[in-house]
């Protein structure tokens, strides 16, 4: 309990971190918001108005923390490119990123600890290498790439989804989530490889350890022994992997809404930074980083409920 | 002590080896000029005198991929070869001097691989620009603190060993140390290590040229070519498929060397 509080606290510290850091390179960088808005044949009189109506005359820690409680309290300011404020731009786009990570996350999580299992078995064996560049050919296929040909197949020539038209996740959940579950195919395939290949390589790792040869030794079944004693000690650090596997869903979701047209997270990120549309950054880049903390740290605290070493407090 | 080529190793250089070289050529001789239309040669299908076919501008996907692959090999490389020599610099110092410094950056450097690169990467054009020597910096960057953290792991293991007690014995200097002692022996780490960001580094670079903030018109990259060719992917699907493919094929390729790099590792050791 008391690692799961102090984890708590390392990750509010680290969120305040990122957040302060984050704003403070858009301070830089972004130049005067008046100006954007305004555009640069506003009359320095109206500049000065809206300067002070947005509170840019303000000092910088004031601003910081005025930014940092609409963070919470849903007041992020107006979008440039949009005109709408910003929470209200983001929030549903949120959603349907998070849905299609969450989607993704399942199918790794359930597939991949089984899948190294299985190929576990292969170890040695003959046809190893199949395996082997099967593994690699799964990593190096970019999901773009296998977004155009799915949404090719299962899109144009079947008809199971339409692409670019995004039903509504509220209205069509059913709908939605059949769409998301084809942009989850594409984020899944090369993370999938990269977990069972981690995994493969643990179990291997543990086999040879003293502990599993005494029980194989004492006569218990070899398969046995992998799944009741071997599984379980691997387990952290695949825990750790999928924990790295939430953060990097969420970057290569960016490229799968691209090719698949759904109106998520990403997409806005995109189209943001293209158009400098600042507050939008900011904000989608301050979540997105909260998103990566906080999936580290969940990690940590599951490893910490399934590891006895690491509940009383000792190193794994 | 023989290291011997294995099969993963063989086959990946051959691989690489043979896109290499097609790049290299393609950077002084294309069949056709990459960006010459020819409205009598829409859509042709591959084979004939357009042996990957041509796309809805009568342009040749064949030269037109050899170029792109130029662009994308050239971000690669430049990309890996800043992250190798910075990372390697600060592993190394970090490695061999600990201290204070060596915790700092360390956390650091914790924080920011956990990130996705593509993110980081995002963030820092957003910051620059886009551009092809933007989104050299901007992975150049990103791909610093994975090397820093490979090589530093290594540099620590090497401080105290018997062979570098006796060369500082010996009065080497510690320039002398790192460069002459140590460094060789962290080859067997920094080598994986380079082909996985080879590998990191094309892939990234080609997505970002796919959402179009990477490079930009009219420099052609791999990602690029490849979001063209998703808008006419009905009437010419062999465009994404030779594009697609040729990415696919440089990332299993490095892919497959650095599983053999690992494998003759392993067997030596």
């Amino acid at each position: 309990m008391k690692y799961a509080l102090k984890r708590i606290l390392t990750l509010l510290v680290t969120m305040l971190l990122v957040s302060f850091l984050t704003y403070a390179a858009f301070e830089v960088i972004s130049g005067d918001p008046a100006e954007a808005i305004l555009g640069t044949e506003a009359t320095p009189e109206r500049l000065a108005a809206l300067r002070h109506e947005m509170g840019l005359d303000r000092p910088f820690l004031t601003r910081y923390i005025g930014w940092l409680t609409g963070f919470f309290s849903g007041n992020l300011g107006i979008s440039y490119r949009y005109h709408q404020p910003v929470w209200e731009l983001i929030g549903p786009k949120l959603e349907i990123t998070l849905c299609m990570c969450l989607v993704s996350f399942i199918i790794i999580a359930v597939i991949s600890v089984p899948l190294a299992i299985w190929s576990y078995r292969f170890v040695g064996g003959p046809f190893d290498w199949i395996r082997t560049a099967f593994n690699q050919l799964c990593m190096a296929v970019p999901p773009f790439f296998t977004g155009i040909l799915i949404s090719w197949l299962f899109g144009i020539v079947l008809r199971l989804f339409v692409p670019g038209d995004f039903p509504d996740l509220h209205t069509d959940f059913g709908a939605a989530l059949g769409h998301l579950f084809f942009a989850a195919i594409c984020l899944c395939i090369p993370r999938t490889a990269m977990t069972v290949r981690m995994m493969r390589s643990t179990v291997i790792g543990e086999m040879q350890k003293a502990y599993v040869r005494t029980a194989i030794s004492r006569g218990n079944d070899r398969r046995a022994v992998l799944n009741r004693h071997v599984l379980k000690n691997s387990l952290t650090s695949a825990v750790t992997f999928l924990g790295q596997t939430m953060a990097e869903l969420i970057g290569g979701s960016v490229v799968v809404e691209q090719v698949f047209g759904i109106p998520g997270l990403g997409r806005l990120l995109v189209a943001s930074i293209s158009t400098r549309d600042y507050p939008v950054v900011q904000t989608v880049v301050v979540i997105l980083a909260f998103w990566v903390v906080l999936a580290g740290t969940v990690a940590d605290l599951v490893n910490q409920r399934i590891d006895p070493r690491l509940r009383l407090g000792g190193d794994a | 002590m023989k290291k011997k080529l294995n099969a993963y190793l063989l086959a990946g250089l051959i691989i690489t080896g043979l896109l290499l070289l097609m790049t290299l050529i393609g950077a002084f001789h294309t069949p056709y000029d990459p960006n010459a239309m020819d409205s009598l040669a829409k859509f042709q299908h591959p084979g004939g005198s357009h042996i990957f076919g041509t796309d809805n501008f009568g342009r040749d996907i064949f030269s037109r991929v050899l170029k792109g692959s130029g662009t994308t090999l050239a971000i690669a490389l430049a990309t890996v070869a800043i992250g190798a020599v910075f990372g390697t610099l600060i592993g190394a110092l970090t490695g061999y001097f600990g201290g204070i410094v060596d915790d700092t950056l360390m956390r650091l450097n914790d924080a920011l691989t956990a990130f996705p690169s593509i993110l980081l990467a995002l963030l820092v054009i957003s910051l620059v620009g886009p551009g092809k020597y933007n989104v050299v910096l901007a992975l150049g960057l990103v791909f610093i603190p994975s090397f820093a953290r490979v090589t530093r792991t290594a540099f620590a293991g090497l401080r105290d060993v018997n062979y570098i007690t006796s060369a500082r014995l010996m009065g080497a200097s510690n320039l002398r140390i790192l460069a002459v002692h140590m460094l060789p022996n962290t080859m067997r780490v920094l080598l994986p290590a380079i082909t996985i960001g080879f590998n990191n580094a094309v892939l990234a670079e080609a997505s970002m040229s796919f959402l179009g903030i990477g490079v930009t018109p009219p420099d052609a990259s791999l990602g690029y070519m490849l979001s063209e060719a998703q808008s006419m992917f009905a009437r010419a699907p062999w465009y994404a498929l030779c594009t697609g493919g040729v990415i696919a094929a440089l990332v299993f390729g490095a892919g497959l060397i650095g599983e053999g790099l690992q494998k003759m590792d392993r067997e030596v050791a």
